[in-house]
C-alpha cells in the first residue's frame, strides 16, 4: 500500500497541488447476530482503497478510489487536483492551515485477544446462550444479540513529510429483550442500547462485560415494565446512569464544541452550534463541579475516540473543554484553528474510511469523575428519578433544546430506590441543564462508553466516539415531557 | 462505472471459485461526486469510485455473507471460501429457503449518462450562481450539489440474473440571514431536473420571510407540513409494514392489520415503478418488486414480505426483502401517498391560526407502539393568522403520535418527489393537520 500511497502523493504534487495528504486503508469488519434462537446475521466485510486530499489554487479537492493500479492511483490523484481547481469557481478565500510538525511513527491500539481469531462458533454460542436466557423469561417476545469487530489499518502520508501507520482494533457487543403486551412495546438492553458497549479493544471486552450473567435480570425488567407506573410529568431531580449520561454528553457538549459547526460548515445538514466564538472562556457552561475533556490519548482509556494521530497527522491530545464549569475549548482542525484564531489544531479530524474526507469529530469527550459511590448518590436524593439506558434522543440544530427517553426509570424517595417507572423522559436547554448538575459519582463508577454510529457530513459519515461518565444528578429537570399533551 | 461485461466476468470468477451448495453474488459499483458549500464558498469537494462483490454461500441450511472490494481472482477465491467457512460455523436454520431461480423483471430506465459523469466545473458554476443569489440579499448560503451513478447486479447458482443501473443527483441549500433561515432540496435521476437557482430562490424567500422570529407558547396547533416534513415523519412508519416485524411483535401494526388506524383520506402504497421513484425492480434476493397497497382509506390493508417471511406466514413474497442474512426481513422503500387538490397556498388561506413548516430535524421514536415521535422544526417555520403567513416563529419541539396525526389530516395537496434528511425519498403531498402537539420551544 505504501507504494501506491506514495505514488498518489507524488502525482498530486506533480499535478499542481501545493499540499497533499493520502490515507491508504485496509479495513475489516465481522458482524454476528442472533434473534429468537437463530443466527440472524453472519457477515464479513472488507474494504481497501485510498483517498487523496489536496489544496490547489487555494482550494480543497478530494478523490478516492479502490482501483489500486498505477493507472487508477494516478487518475485518482489527478482528479483530486482537478476538483480542487474547480472549487476556485466559487471561492471567497484561500485555505490556510495551522502549522504542524511532520511525524514518522507507527502505533497499534492494545488488543489482548484478536477478535478475528475467535472462532465464530464460540461467539455465536455465547449469543445463543444469552438468547435462551432472555427467552426463558415469560413475556419476552423478541430476543436479539450481536457482536461487532472492526480493524482499521491506515497509512497516512503528507507532502509535509509525515508517514504515520496506525492500526486500531474495535470490539462491541450487546443484546436486548423486547416484550409486547397490553398495547405497548417495552425493551431492555445490556450493557447499552443500540448495539451495546464498544471500545478500542480486542475480544477481552466481551469477557469483561458479564453479558450472560446479566441476561435474566434484563429480561425480567423488560417484562416488569408493562406493570410499572408511567413516569410522572413535572419538575424533578434526576440521576442519569453512566450510559445515558454518555449520550447526553455526546449531544449537548460533544457536538456543540465542534468548530466546523460553530463556523457554519455544517449549516445545511448536521447544523450549527450555539457556542459562538465570543463564548470561549466566558460562558458558564455548567456548574462548578463539571469538568469535561476531549481526550484522544490512549492513557485516557480504550475509547472509540482513542488514537495516536488524527487524520491530518496531528497528535491526539487532551483538550480541556469545560473547566470548573467554564467553557474553555473547542474541537478543531488545522483549517478551522486558523479561521478561529486558535493557533493550533486540537487534533480532531477523523474520516470514515478511505473514501471520505476527515471532518472535525469527537474523540473521547468525557465528564471527569467527582466523588462518592452510586449508593451514596441515591442515599442523598430526597425525591427524584433514576433514568437508565437510552431509548430516544433528539436535539435542535444549534444544540440548545434536547429531549431524551430512557428504557427504564426508578423513583427515588427519601434516599431509597423505590418503584419502577416506565417510559421515562426528560428535556431542557443545554446550559441550564448542565448548570443544574450538583453531584457526580467518583472514579469507581466511571466507564468509558462507546457511541459507534455518530452521523455527520455529506456524503454521510459514521464515526465512533467515546464518552467517559459516572452517574450524576441534575436538579429541577422537566420530566415526562415526551408524553405531555 | 462497471460495464455489463465486467459484471459477467466477476460473476464468472465467483462461480469458478465457489464450492458452496448454493452461491449468490451481488455486485455494486458507484461513481459519486459531491460539491459542498458554506459561508458562500465551496469548502469541500469530493469524488469516489468503488466496486464491491458480496458473496452469500449456503452450506446445508446455513448461510453467511462476505463482501469485499478486492476484485483480483485470488481475492475473489478467498472471499468465496470465507463466505462458505462462515456459513459452516453456525447452527442450522430450519427456515432457510433454497435460492430463487430465474425471474422476469419489468424494465425501468433510470440512467442519465450526462449526470453520471457531470464535471466538477458544472457543479461549481451552479453553486457560484446560488452564492451570488445569496449575496444579493445579504444572505449566507450553505448546501450540496451531488451527482453520480450506480450499478447493482445480482446472480445466483440457480440461474437468477438481475441488473440495474441508475444515476442520481441532489441539490440542497440553506439560506441564512441573522436569526432566520430557509431551506430547499431536490433529488432526481437527472441533474437537469434540479433547478438550483429555483431552489435557492425558494430558500432565500423563506429566510427573508422568517426574519426576527418571535416566540409562541408550546401547545396544539394546526400545522401545514410541506412534503419534506411529511416524508421525514412517514419514514418512521415504513419499517412497521414489514410482515416479519409484525410477526415478531415489534411493529406498531401488531394486532392492527385490517383495522382502520388513520383517517379516510390516507392511502399509501409502495411502487418502485412510479415515474418519480428511483431504485431497482428487484429485492435483495433478486425477487421482482410488486406494487403493494399498504393503506386504503385509513385501513392497514397489506404488509410486505420477503421470501422467508412469506413462507413462514403463508403469504406470497412481494419483493421487498433485504439481502440475506439480515435481522429486519423486509420494508417498503418506494412509498407513494395519494394527495388532494389543495395547494399549500390554499391550506394557508383556510387556516385561522397555525404554522407552516418547511422541514423537520432530529426525529426519533419515543414510543414504538403508540408511534409517538419527537423532533424539531427547522429552517422556515411560519406563523399563520387570518389565512396569511405572518413572519417566522422560533423553532419548536414536537411529541406527536403519527397514528393520531394521520387521523387528523384536513387537507392534502398534489404529491411530489420529496427529499428530507431523516428518511429516504418518497412521493408525498403537503398536508394540513389539526392538533399537532408541540411541547417546548428553543431559543432561535
Amino acid at each position: 500500500m505504501k507504494d501506491f500511497a506514495q505514488r498518489a502523493l507524488d502525482t498530486a504534487m506533480a499535478s499542481g497541488a501545493t499540499y497533499a495528504d493520502v490515507r491508504a486503508i485496509d479495513y475489516r469488519q465481522r458482524y454476528l447476530s442472533t434473534k429468537n434462537g437463530q443466527a440472524s446475521g453472519v457477515r464479513d466485510f472488507e474494504s481497501q482503497g485510498l483517498g487523496v486530499r489536496v489544496i490547489a489554487d487555494g482550494a480543497w479537492g478530494f478523490a478516492a478510489t479502490d482501483d489500486l493500479t498505477r493507472e487508477g492511483v494516478d487518475r485518482c490523484a489527478a482528479h483530486a487536483v482537478a476538483i480542487a481547481r474547480s472549487s476556485v469557481l466559487a471561492k471567497r478565500h484561500d485555505v490556510q492551515l495551522a502549522p504542524e510538525d511532520h511525524v514518522v511513527d507507527h502505533w497499534a491500539s492494545a488488543c489482548q485477544i484478536d477478535p478475528f481469531r475467535m472462532p465464530v462458533s464460540v461467539c455465536l454460542d455465547l449469543l445463543l446462550k444469552i438468547d435462551a436466557e432472555l427467552r426463558g423469561v415469560k413475556g419476552v417476545t423478541l430476543a436479539e444479540g450481536s457482536m461487532d469487530f472492526r480493524r482499521t489499518d491506515q497509512l497516512f502520508l503528507s507532502s509535509a513529510g509525515s508517514e504515520i501507520r496506525q492500526v486500531r482494533t474495535q470490539t462491541g457487543a450487546g443484546y436486548s429483550a423486547t416484550s409486547f403486551g397490553a398495547g405497548e412495546i417495552q425493551k431492555r438492553s445490556y450493557p447499552n442500547s443500540f448495539g451495546g458497549q464498544h471500545q478500542t479493544k480486542g475480544y477481552e471486552l466481551i469477557e469483561e462485560l458479564n453479558l450472560l450473567g446479566s441476561a435474566r435480570r434484563i429480561a425480567e425488567e423488560c417484562v416488569a415494565l408493562h406493570k410499572a407506573e408511567q413516569c410522572p410529568q413535572g419538575v424533578k431531580d434526576i440521576i442519569l446512569g453512566g450510559a445515558q449520561l454518555g449520550l447526553q454528553i455526546h449531544e449537548s457538549i460533544g457536538h456543540p464544541i465542534e468548530l466546523d459547526r460553530v463556523l457554519g460548515d455544517e449549516a445545511n445538514y448536521a447544523g450549527m452550534s450555539f457556542l459562538t466564538l465570543e463564548k470561549l472562556n466566558t460562558l458558564k457552561y455548567a456548574s462548578e463541579i463539571v469538568n469535561v475533556v476531549a481526550d484522544a490519548r490512549p492513557e485516557h482509556g480504550p475509547g472509540l475516540g482513542t488514537f495516536r494521530y488524527d487524520d491530518e497527522g496531528v497528535p491526539g491530545q487532551c483538550t480541556p473543554i469545560i473547566r470548573d464549569g467554564l467553557f474553555v475549548g473547542y474541537l478543531s482542525s488545522r483549517e478551522s484553528a486558523v479561521t478561529a484564531g486558535l493557533g493550533k489544531s486540537s487534533g480532531a479530524m477523523r474520516a470514515d474510511g478511505w473514501n471520505r474526507i476527515p471532518l472535525i469529530r469527537m474523540s473521547n469527550v468525557s465528564l471527569l469523575p467527582g466523588a462518592g459511590k452510586f449508593e451514596d448518590l441515591i442515599a442523598s436524593t430526597e425525591d427524584g428519578i433514576l433514568m437508565e439506558t437510552n431509548r430516544s434522543w433528539s436535539i435542535d440544530d444549534r444544540r440548545y433544546n434536547f429531549q431524551f427517553g430512557t428504557e427504564i426509570g426508578w423513583e427515588i424517595k427519601d434516599g431509597k430506590r423505590t418503584r419502577m417507572l416506565k417510559n421515562p423522559s426528560y428535556g431542557g436547554i443545554t446550559t441550564e441543564f448542565w448548570n443544574s448538575c450538583d453531584a457526580i459519582c467518583g472514579p469507581e463508577e466511571w466507564t468509558l462508553w462507546g457511541t459507534p454510529n455518530c452521523g455527520k457530513g455529506q456524503p454521510a459519515q459514521l464515526m465512533g466516539t467515546g464518552h467517559g461518565a459516572a452517574p450524576a444528578r441534575f436538579r429541577n429537570v422537566k420530566v415526562g415531557v415526551a408524553y405531555g399533551s | 462505472m462497471l460495464t455489463r461485461q465486467r459484471v459477467q466476468e466477476l460473476f464468472h470468477e465467483v462461480t469458478k471459485y465457489s464450492t458452496a451448495d448454493e452461491t449468490e453474488a451481488t455486485i455494486t459499483s458507484n461513481h459519486y461526486a459531491l460539491t459542498r458549500f458554506a459561508n458562500n464558498t465551496i469548502h469541500q469537494n469530493v469524488a469516489e469510485d468503488a466496486t464491491y462483490v458480496s458473496i452469500r454461500a449456503v452450506a446445508g441450511q446455513r448461510t453467511a455473507r462476505a463482501s469485499s472490494n478486492k476484485l483480483d481472482p485470488m481475492s475473489i477465491r478467498r472471499l468465496a471460501e470465507s463466505a462458505l467457512e462462515l456459513a459452516r460455523l453456525q447452527p442450522r436454520d430450519p427456515d432457510l429457503l433454497p435460492m430463487p431461480g430465474p425471474q422476469m423483471y419489468r424494465a425501468v430506465d433510470r440512467l442519465y449518462p450526462e449526470t453520471a459523469v457531470l464535471a466538477p466545473e458544472e457543479r461549481a458554476h451552479a453553486v457560484e450562481s446560488v452564492i451570488r443569489r445569496a449575496e444579493a440579499d445579504h444572505l449566507t448560503a450553505a448546501g450540496v450539489f451531488s451527482s453520480g451513478a450506480s450499478v447493482t447486479a445480482l446472480f445466483n447458482s440457480r440461474g437468477l440474473k438481475a441488473f440495474h443501473e441508475e444515476s442520481i443527483s441532489e441539490f440542497s441549500v440553506t439560506m441564512m440571514g441573522g436569526s432566520a433561515s430557509g431551506w430547499a432540496k431536490k433529488t432526481a435521476p437527472s441533474h437537469a431536473q434540479l433547478d438550483p437557482d429555483g431552489l435557492a430562490d425558494r430558500a432565500a424567500r423563506k429566510a427573508l420571510g422568517t426574519a426576527d422570529p418571535r416566540e409562541i407558547p408550546p401547545g396544539r396547533y394546526t400545522v401545514i407540513l410541506e412534503p419534506a416534513a411529511v416524508l421525514d415523519l412517514l419514514g418512521f412508519l415504513v419499517f412497521d409494514f414489514s410482515a416479519l416485524a409484525v410477526s415478531e411483535k415489534r411493529s406498531s401494526f401488531t394486532d392492527r392489520v385490517g383495522q382502520k388506524l388513520f383517517g379516510d383520506r390516507i392511502k399509501l402504497r409502495d411502487d418502485v415503478f412510479h415515474p418519480l421513484h428511483l431504485g431497482a425492480p428487484f429485492d435483495g434476493e433478486g425477487v421482482p418488486r410488486q406494487r403493494v397497497q399498504l393503506v386504503e382509506h385509513g385501513v392497514v390493508k397489506n404488509l410486505v414480505y420477503a421470501r422467508s417471511t412469506a413462507r413462514k406466514l403463508g403469504a406470497e413474497p412481494t419483493g421487498h426483502g433485504f439481502p440475506l442474512p439480515n435481522e429486519y426481513g423486509e420494508a417498503p422503500l418506494n412509498i407513494v401517498m395519494d394527495g388532494g387538490r389543495h395547494s399549500v397556498d390554499d391550506m394557508v388561506r383556510s387556516t385561522e391560526r397555525g404554522l407552516l413548516i418547511t422541514r423537520l430535524w432530529y426525529i426519533r421514536e419515543v414510543d414504538p407502539y403508540r408511534k409517538i415521535v419527537t423532533g424539531m422544526t427547522r429552517d422556515g417555520t411560519f406563523w399563520i393568522e387570518g389565512g396569511e403567513t405572518r413572519g417566522g416563529v422560533k423553532n419548536l419541539r414536537f411529541n406527536q403520535s403519527l397514528i393520531e396525526m394521520l387521523s387528523s389530516v384536513e387537507m392534502l395537496g398534489p404529491p411530489e418527489r420529496a427529499a428530507g434528511e431523516e428518511s429516504f425519498e418518497m412521493v408525498v403531498p403537503p398536508m394540513k393537520v389539526c392538533d399537532f402537539n408541540f411541547s417546548s420551544v428553543t431559543k432561535f
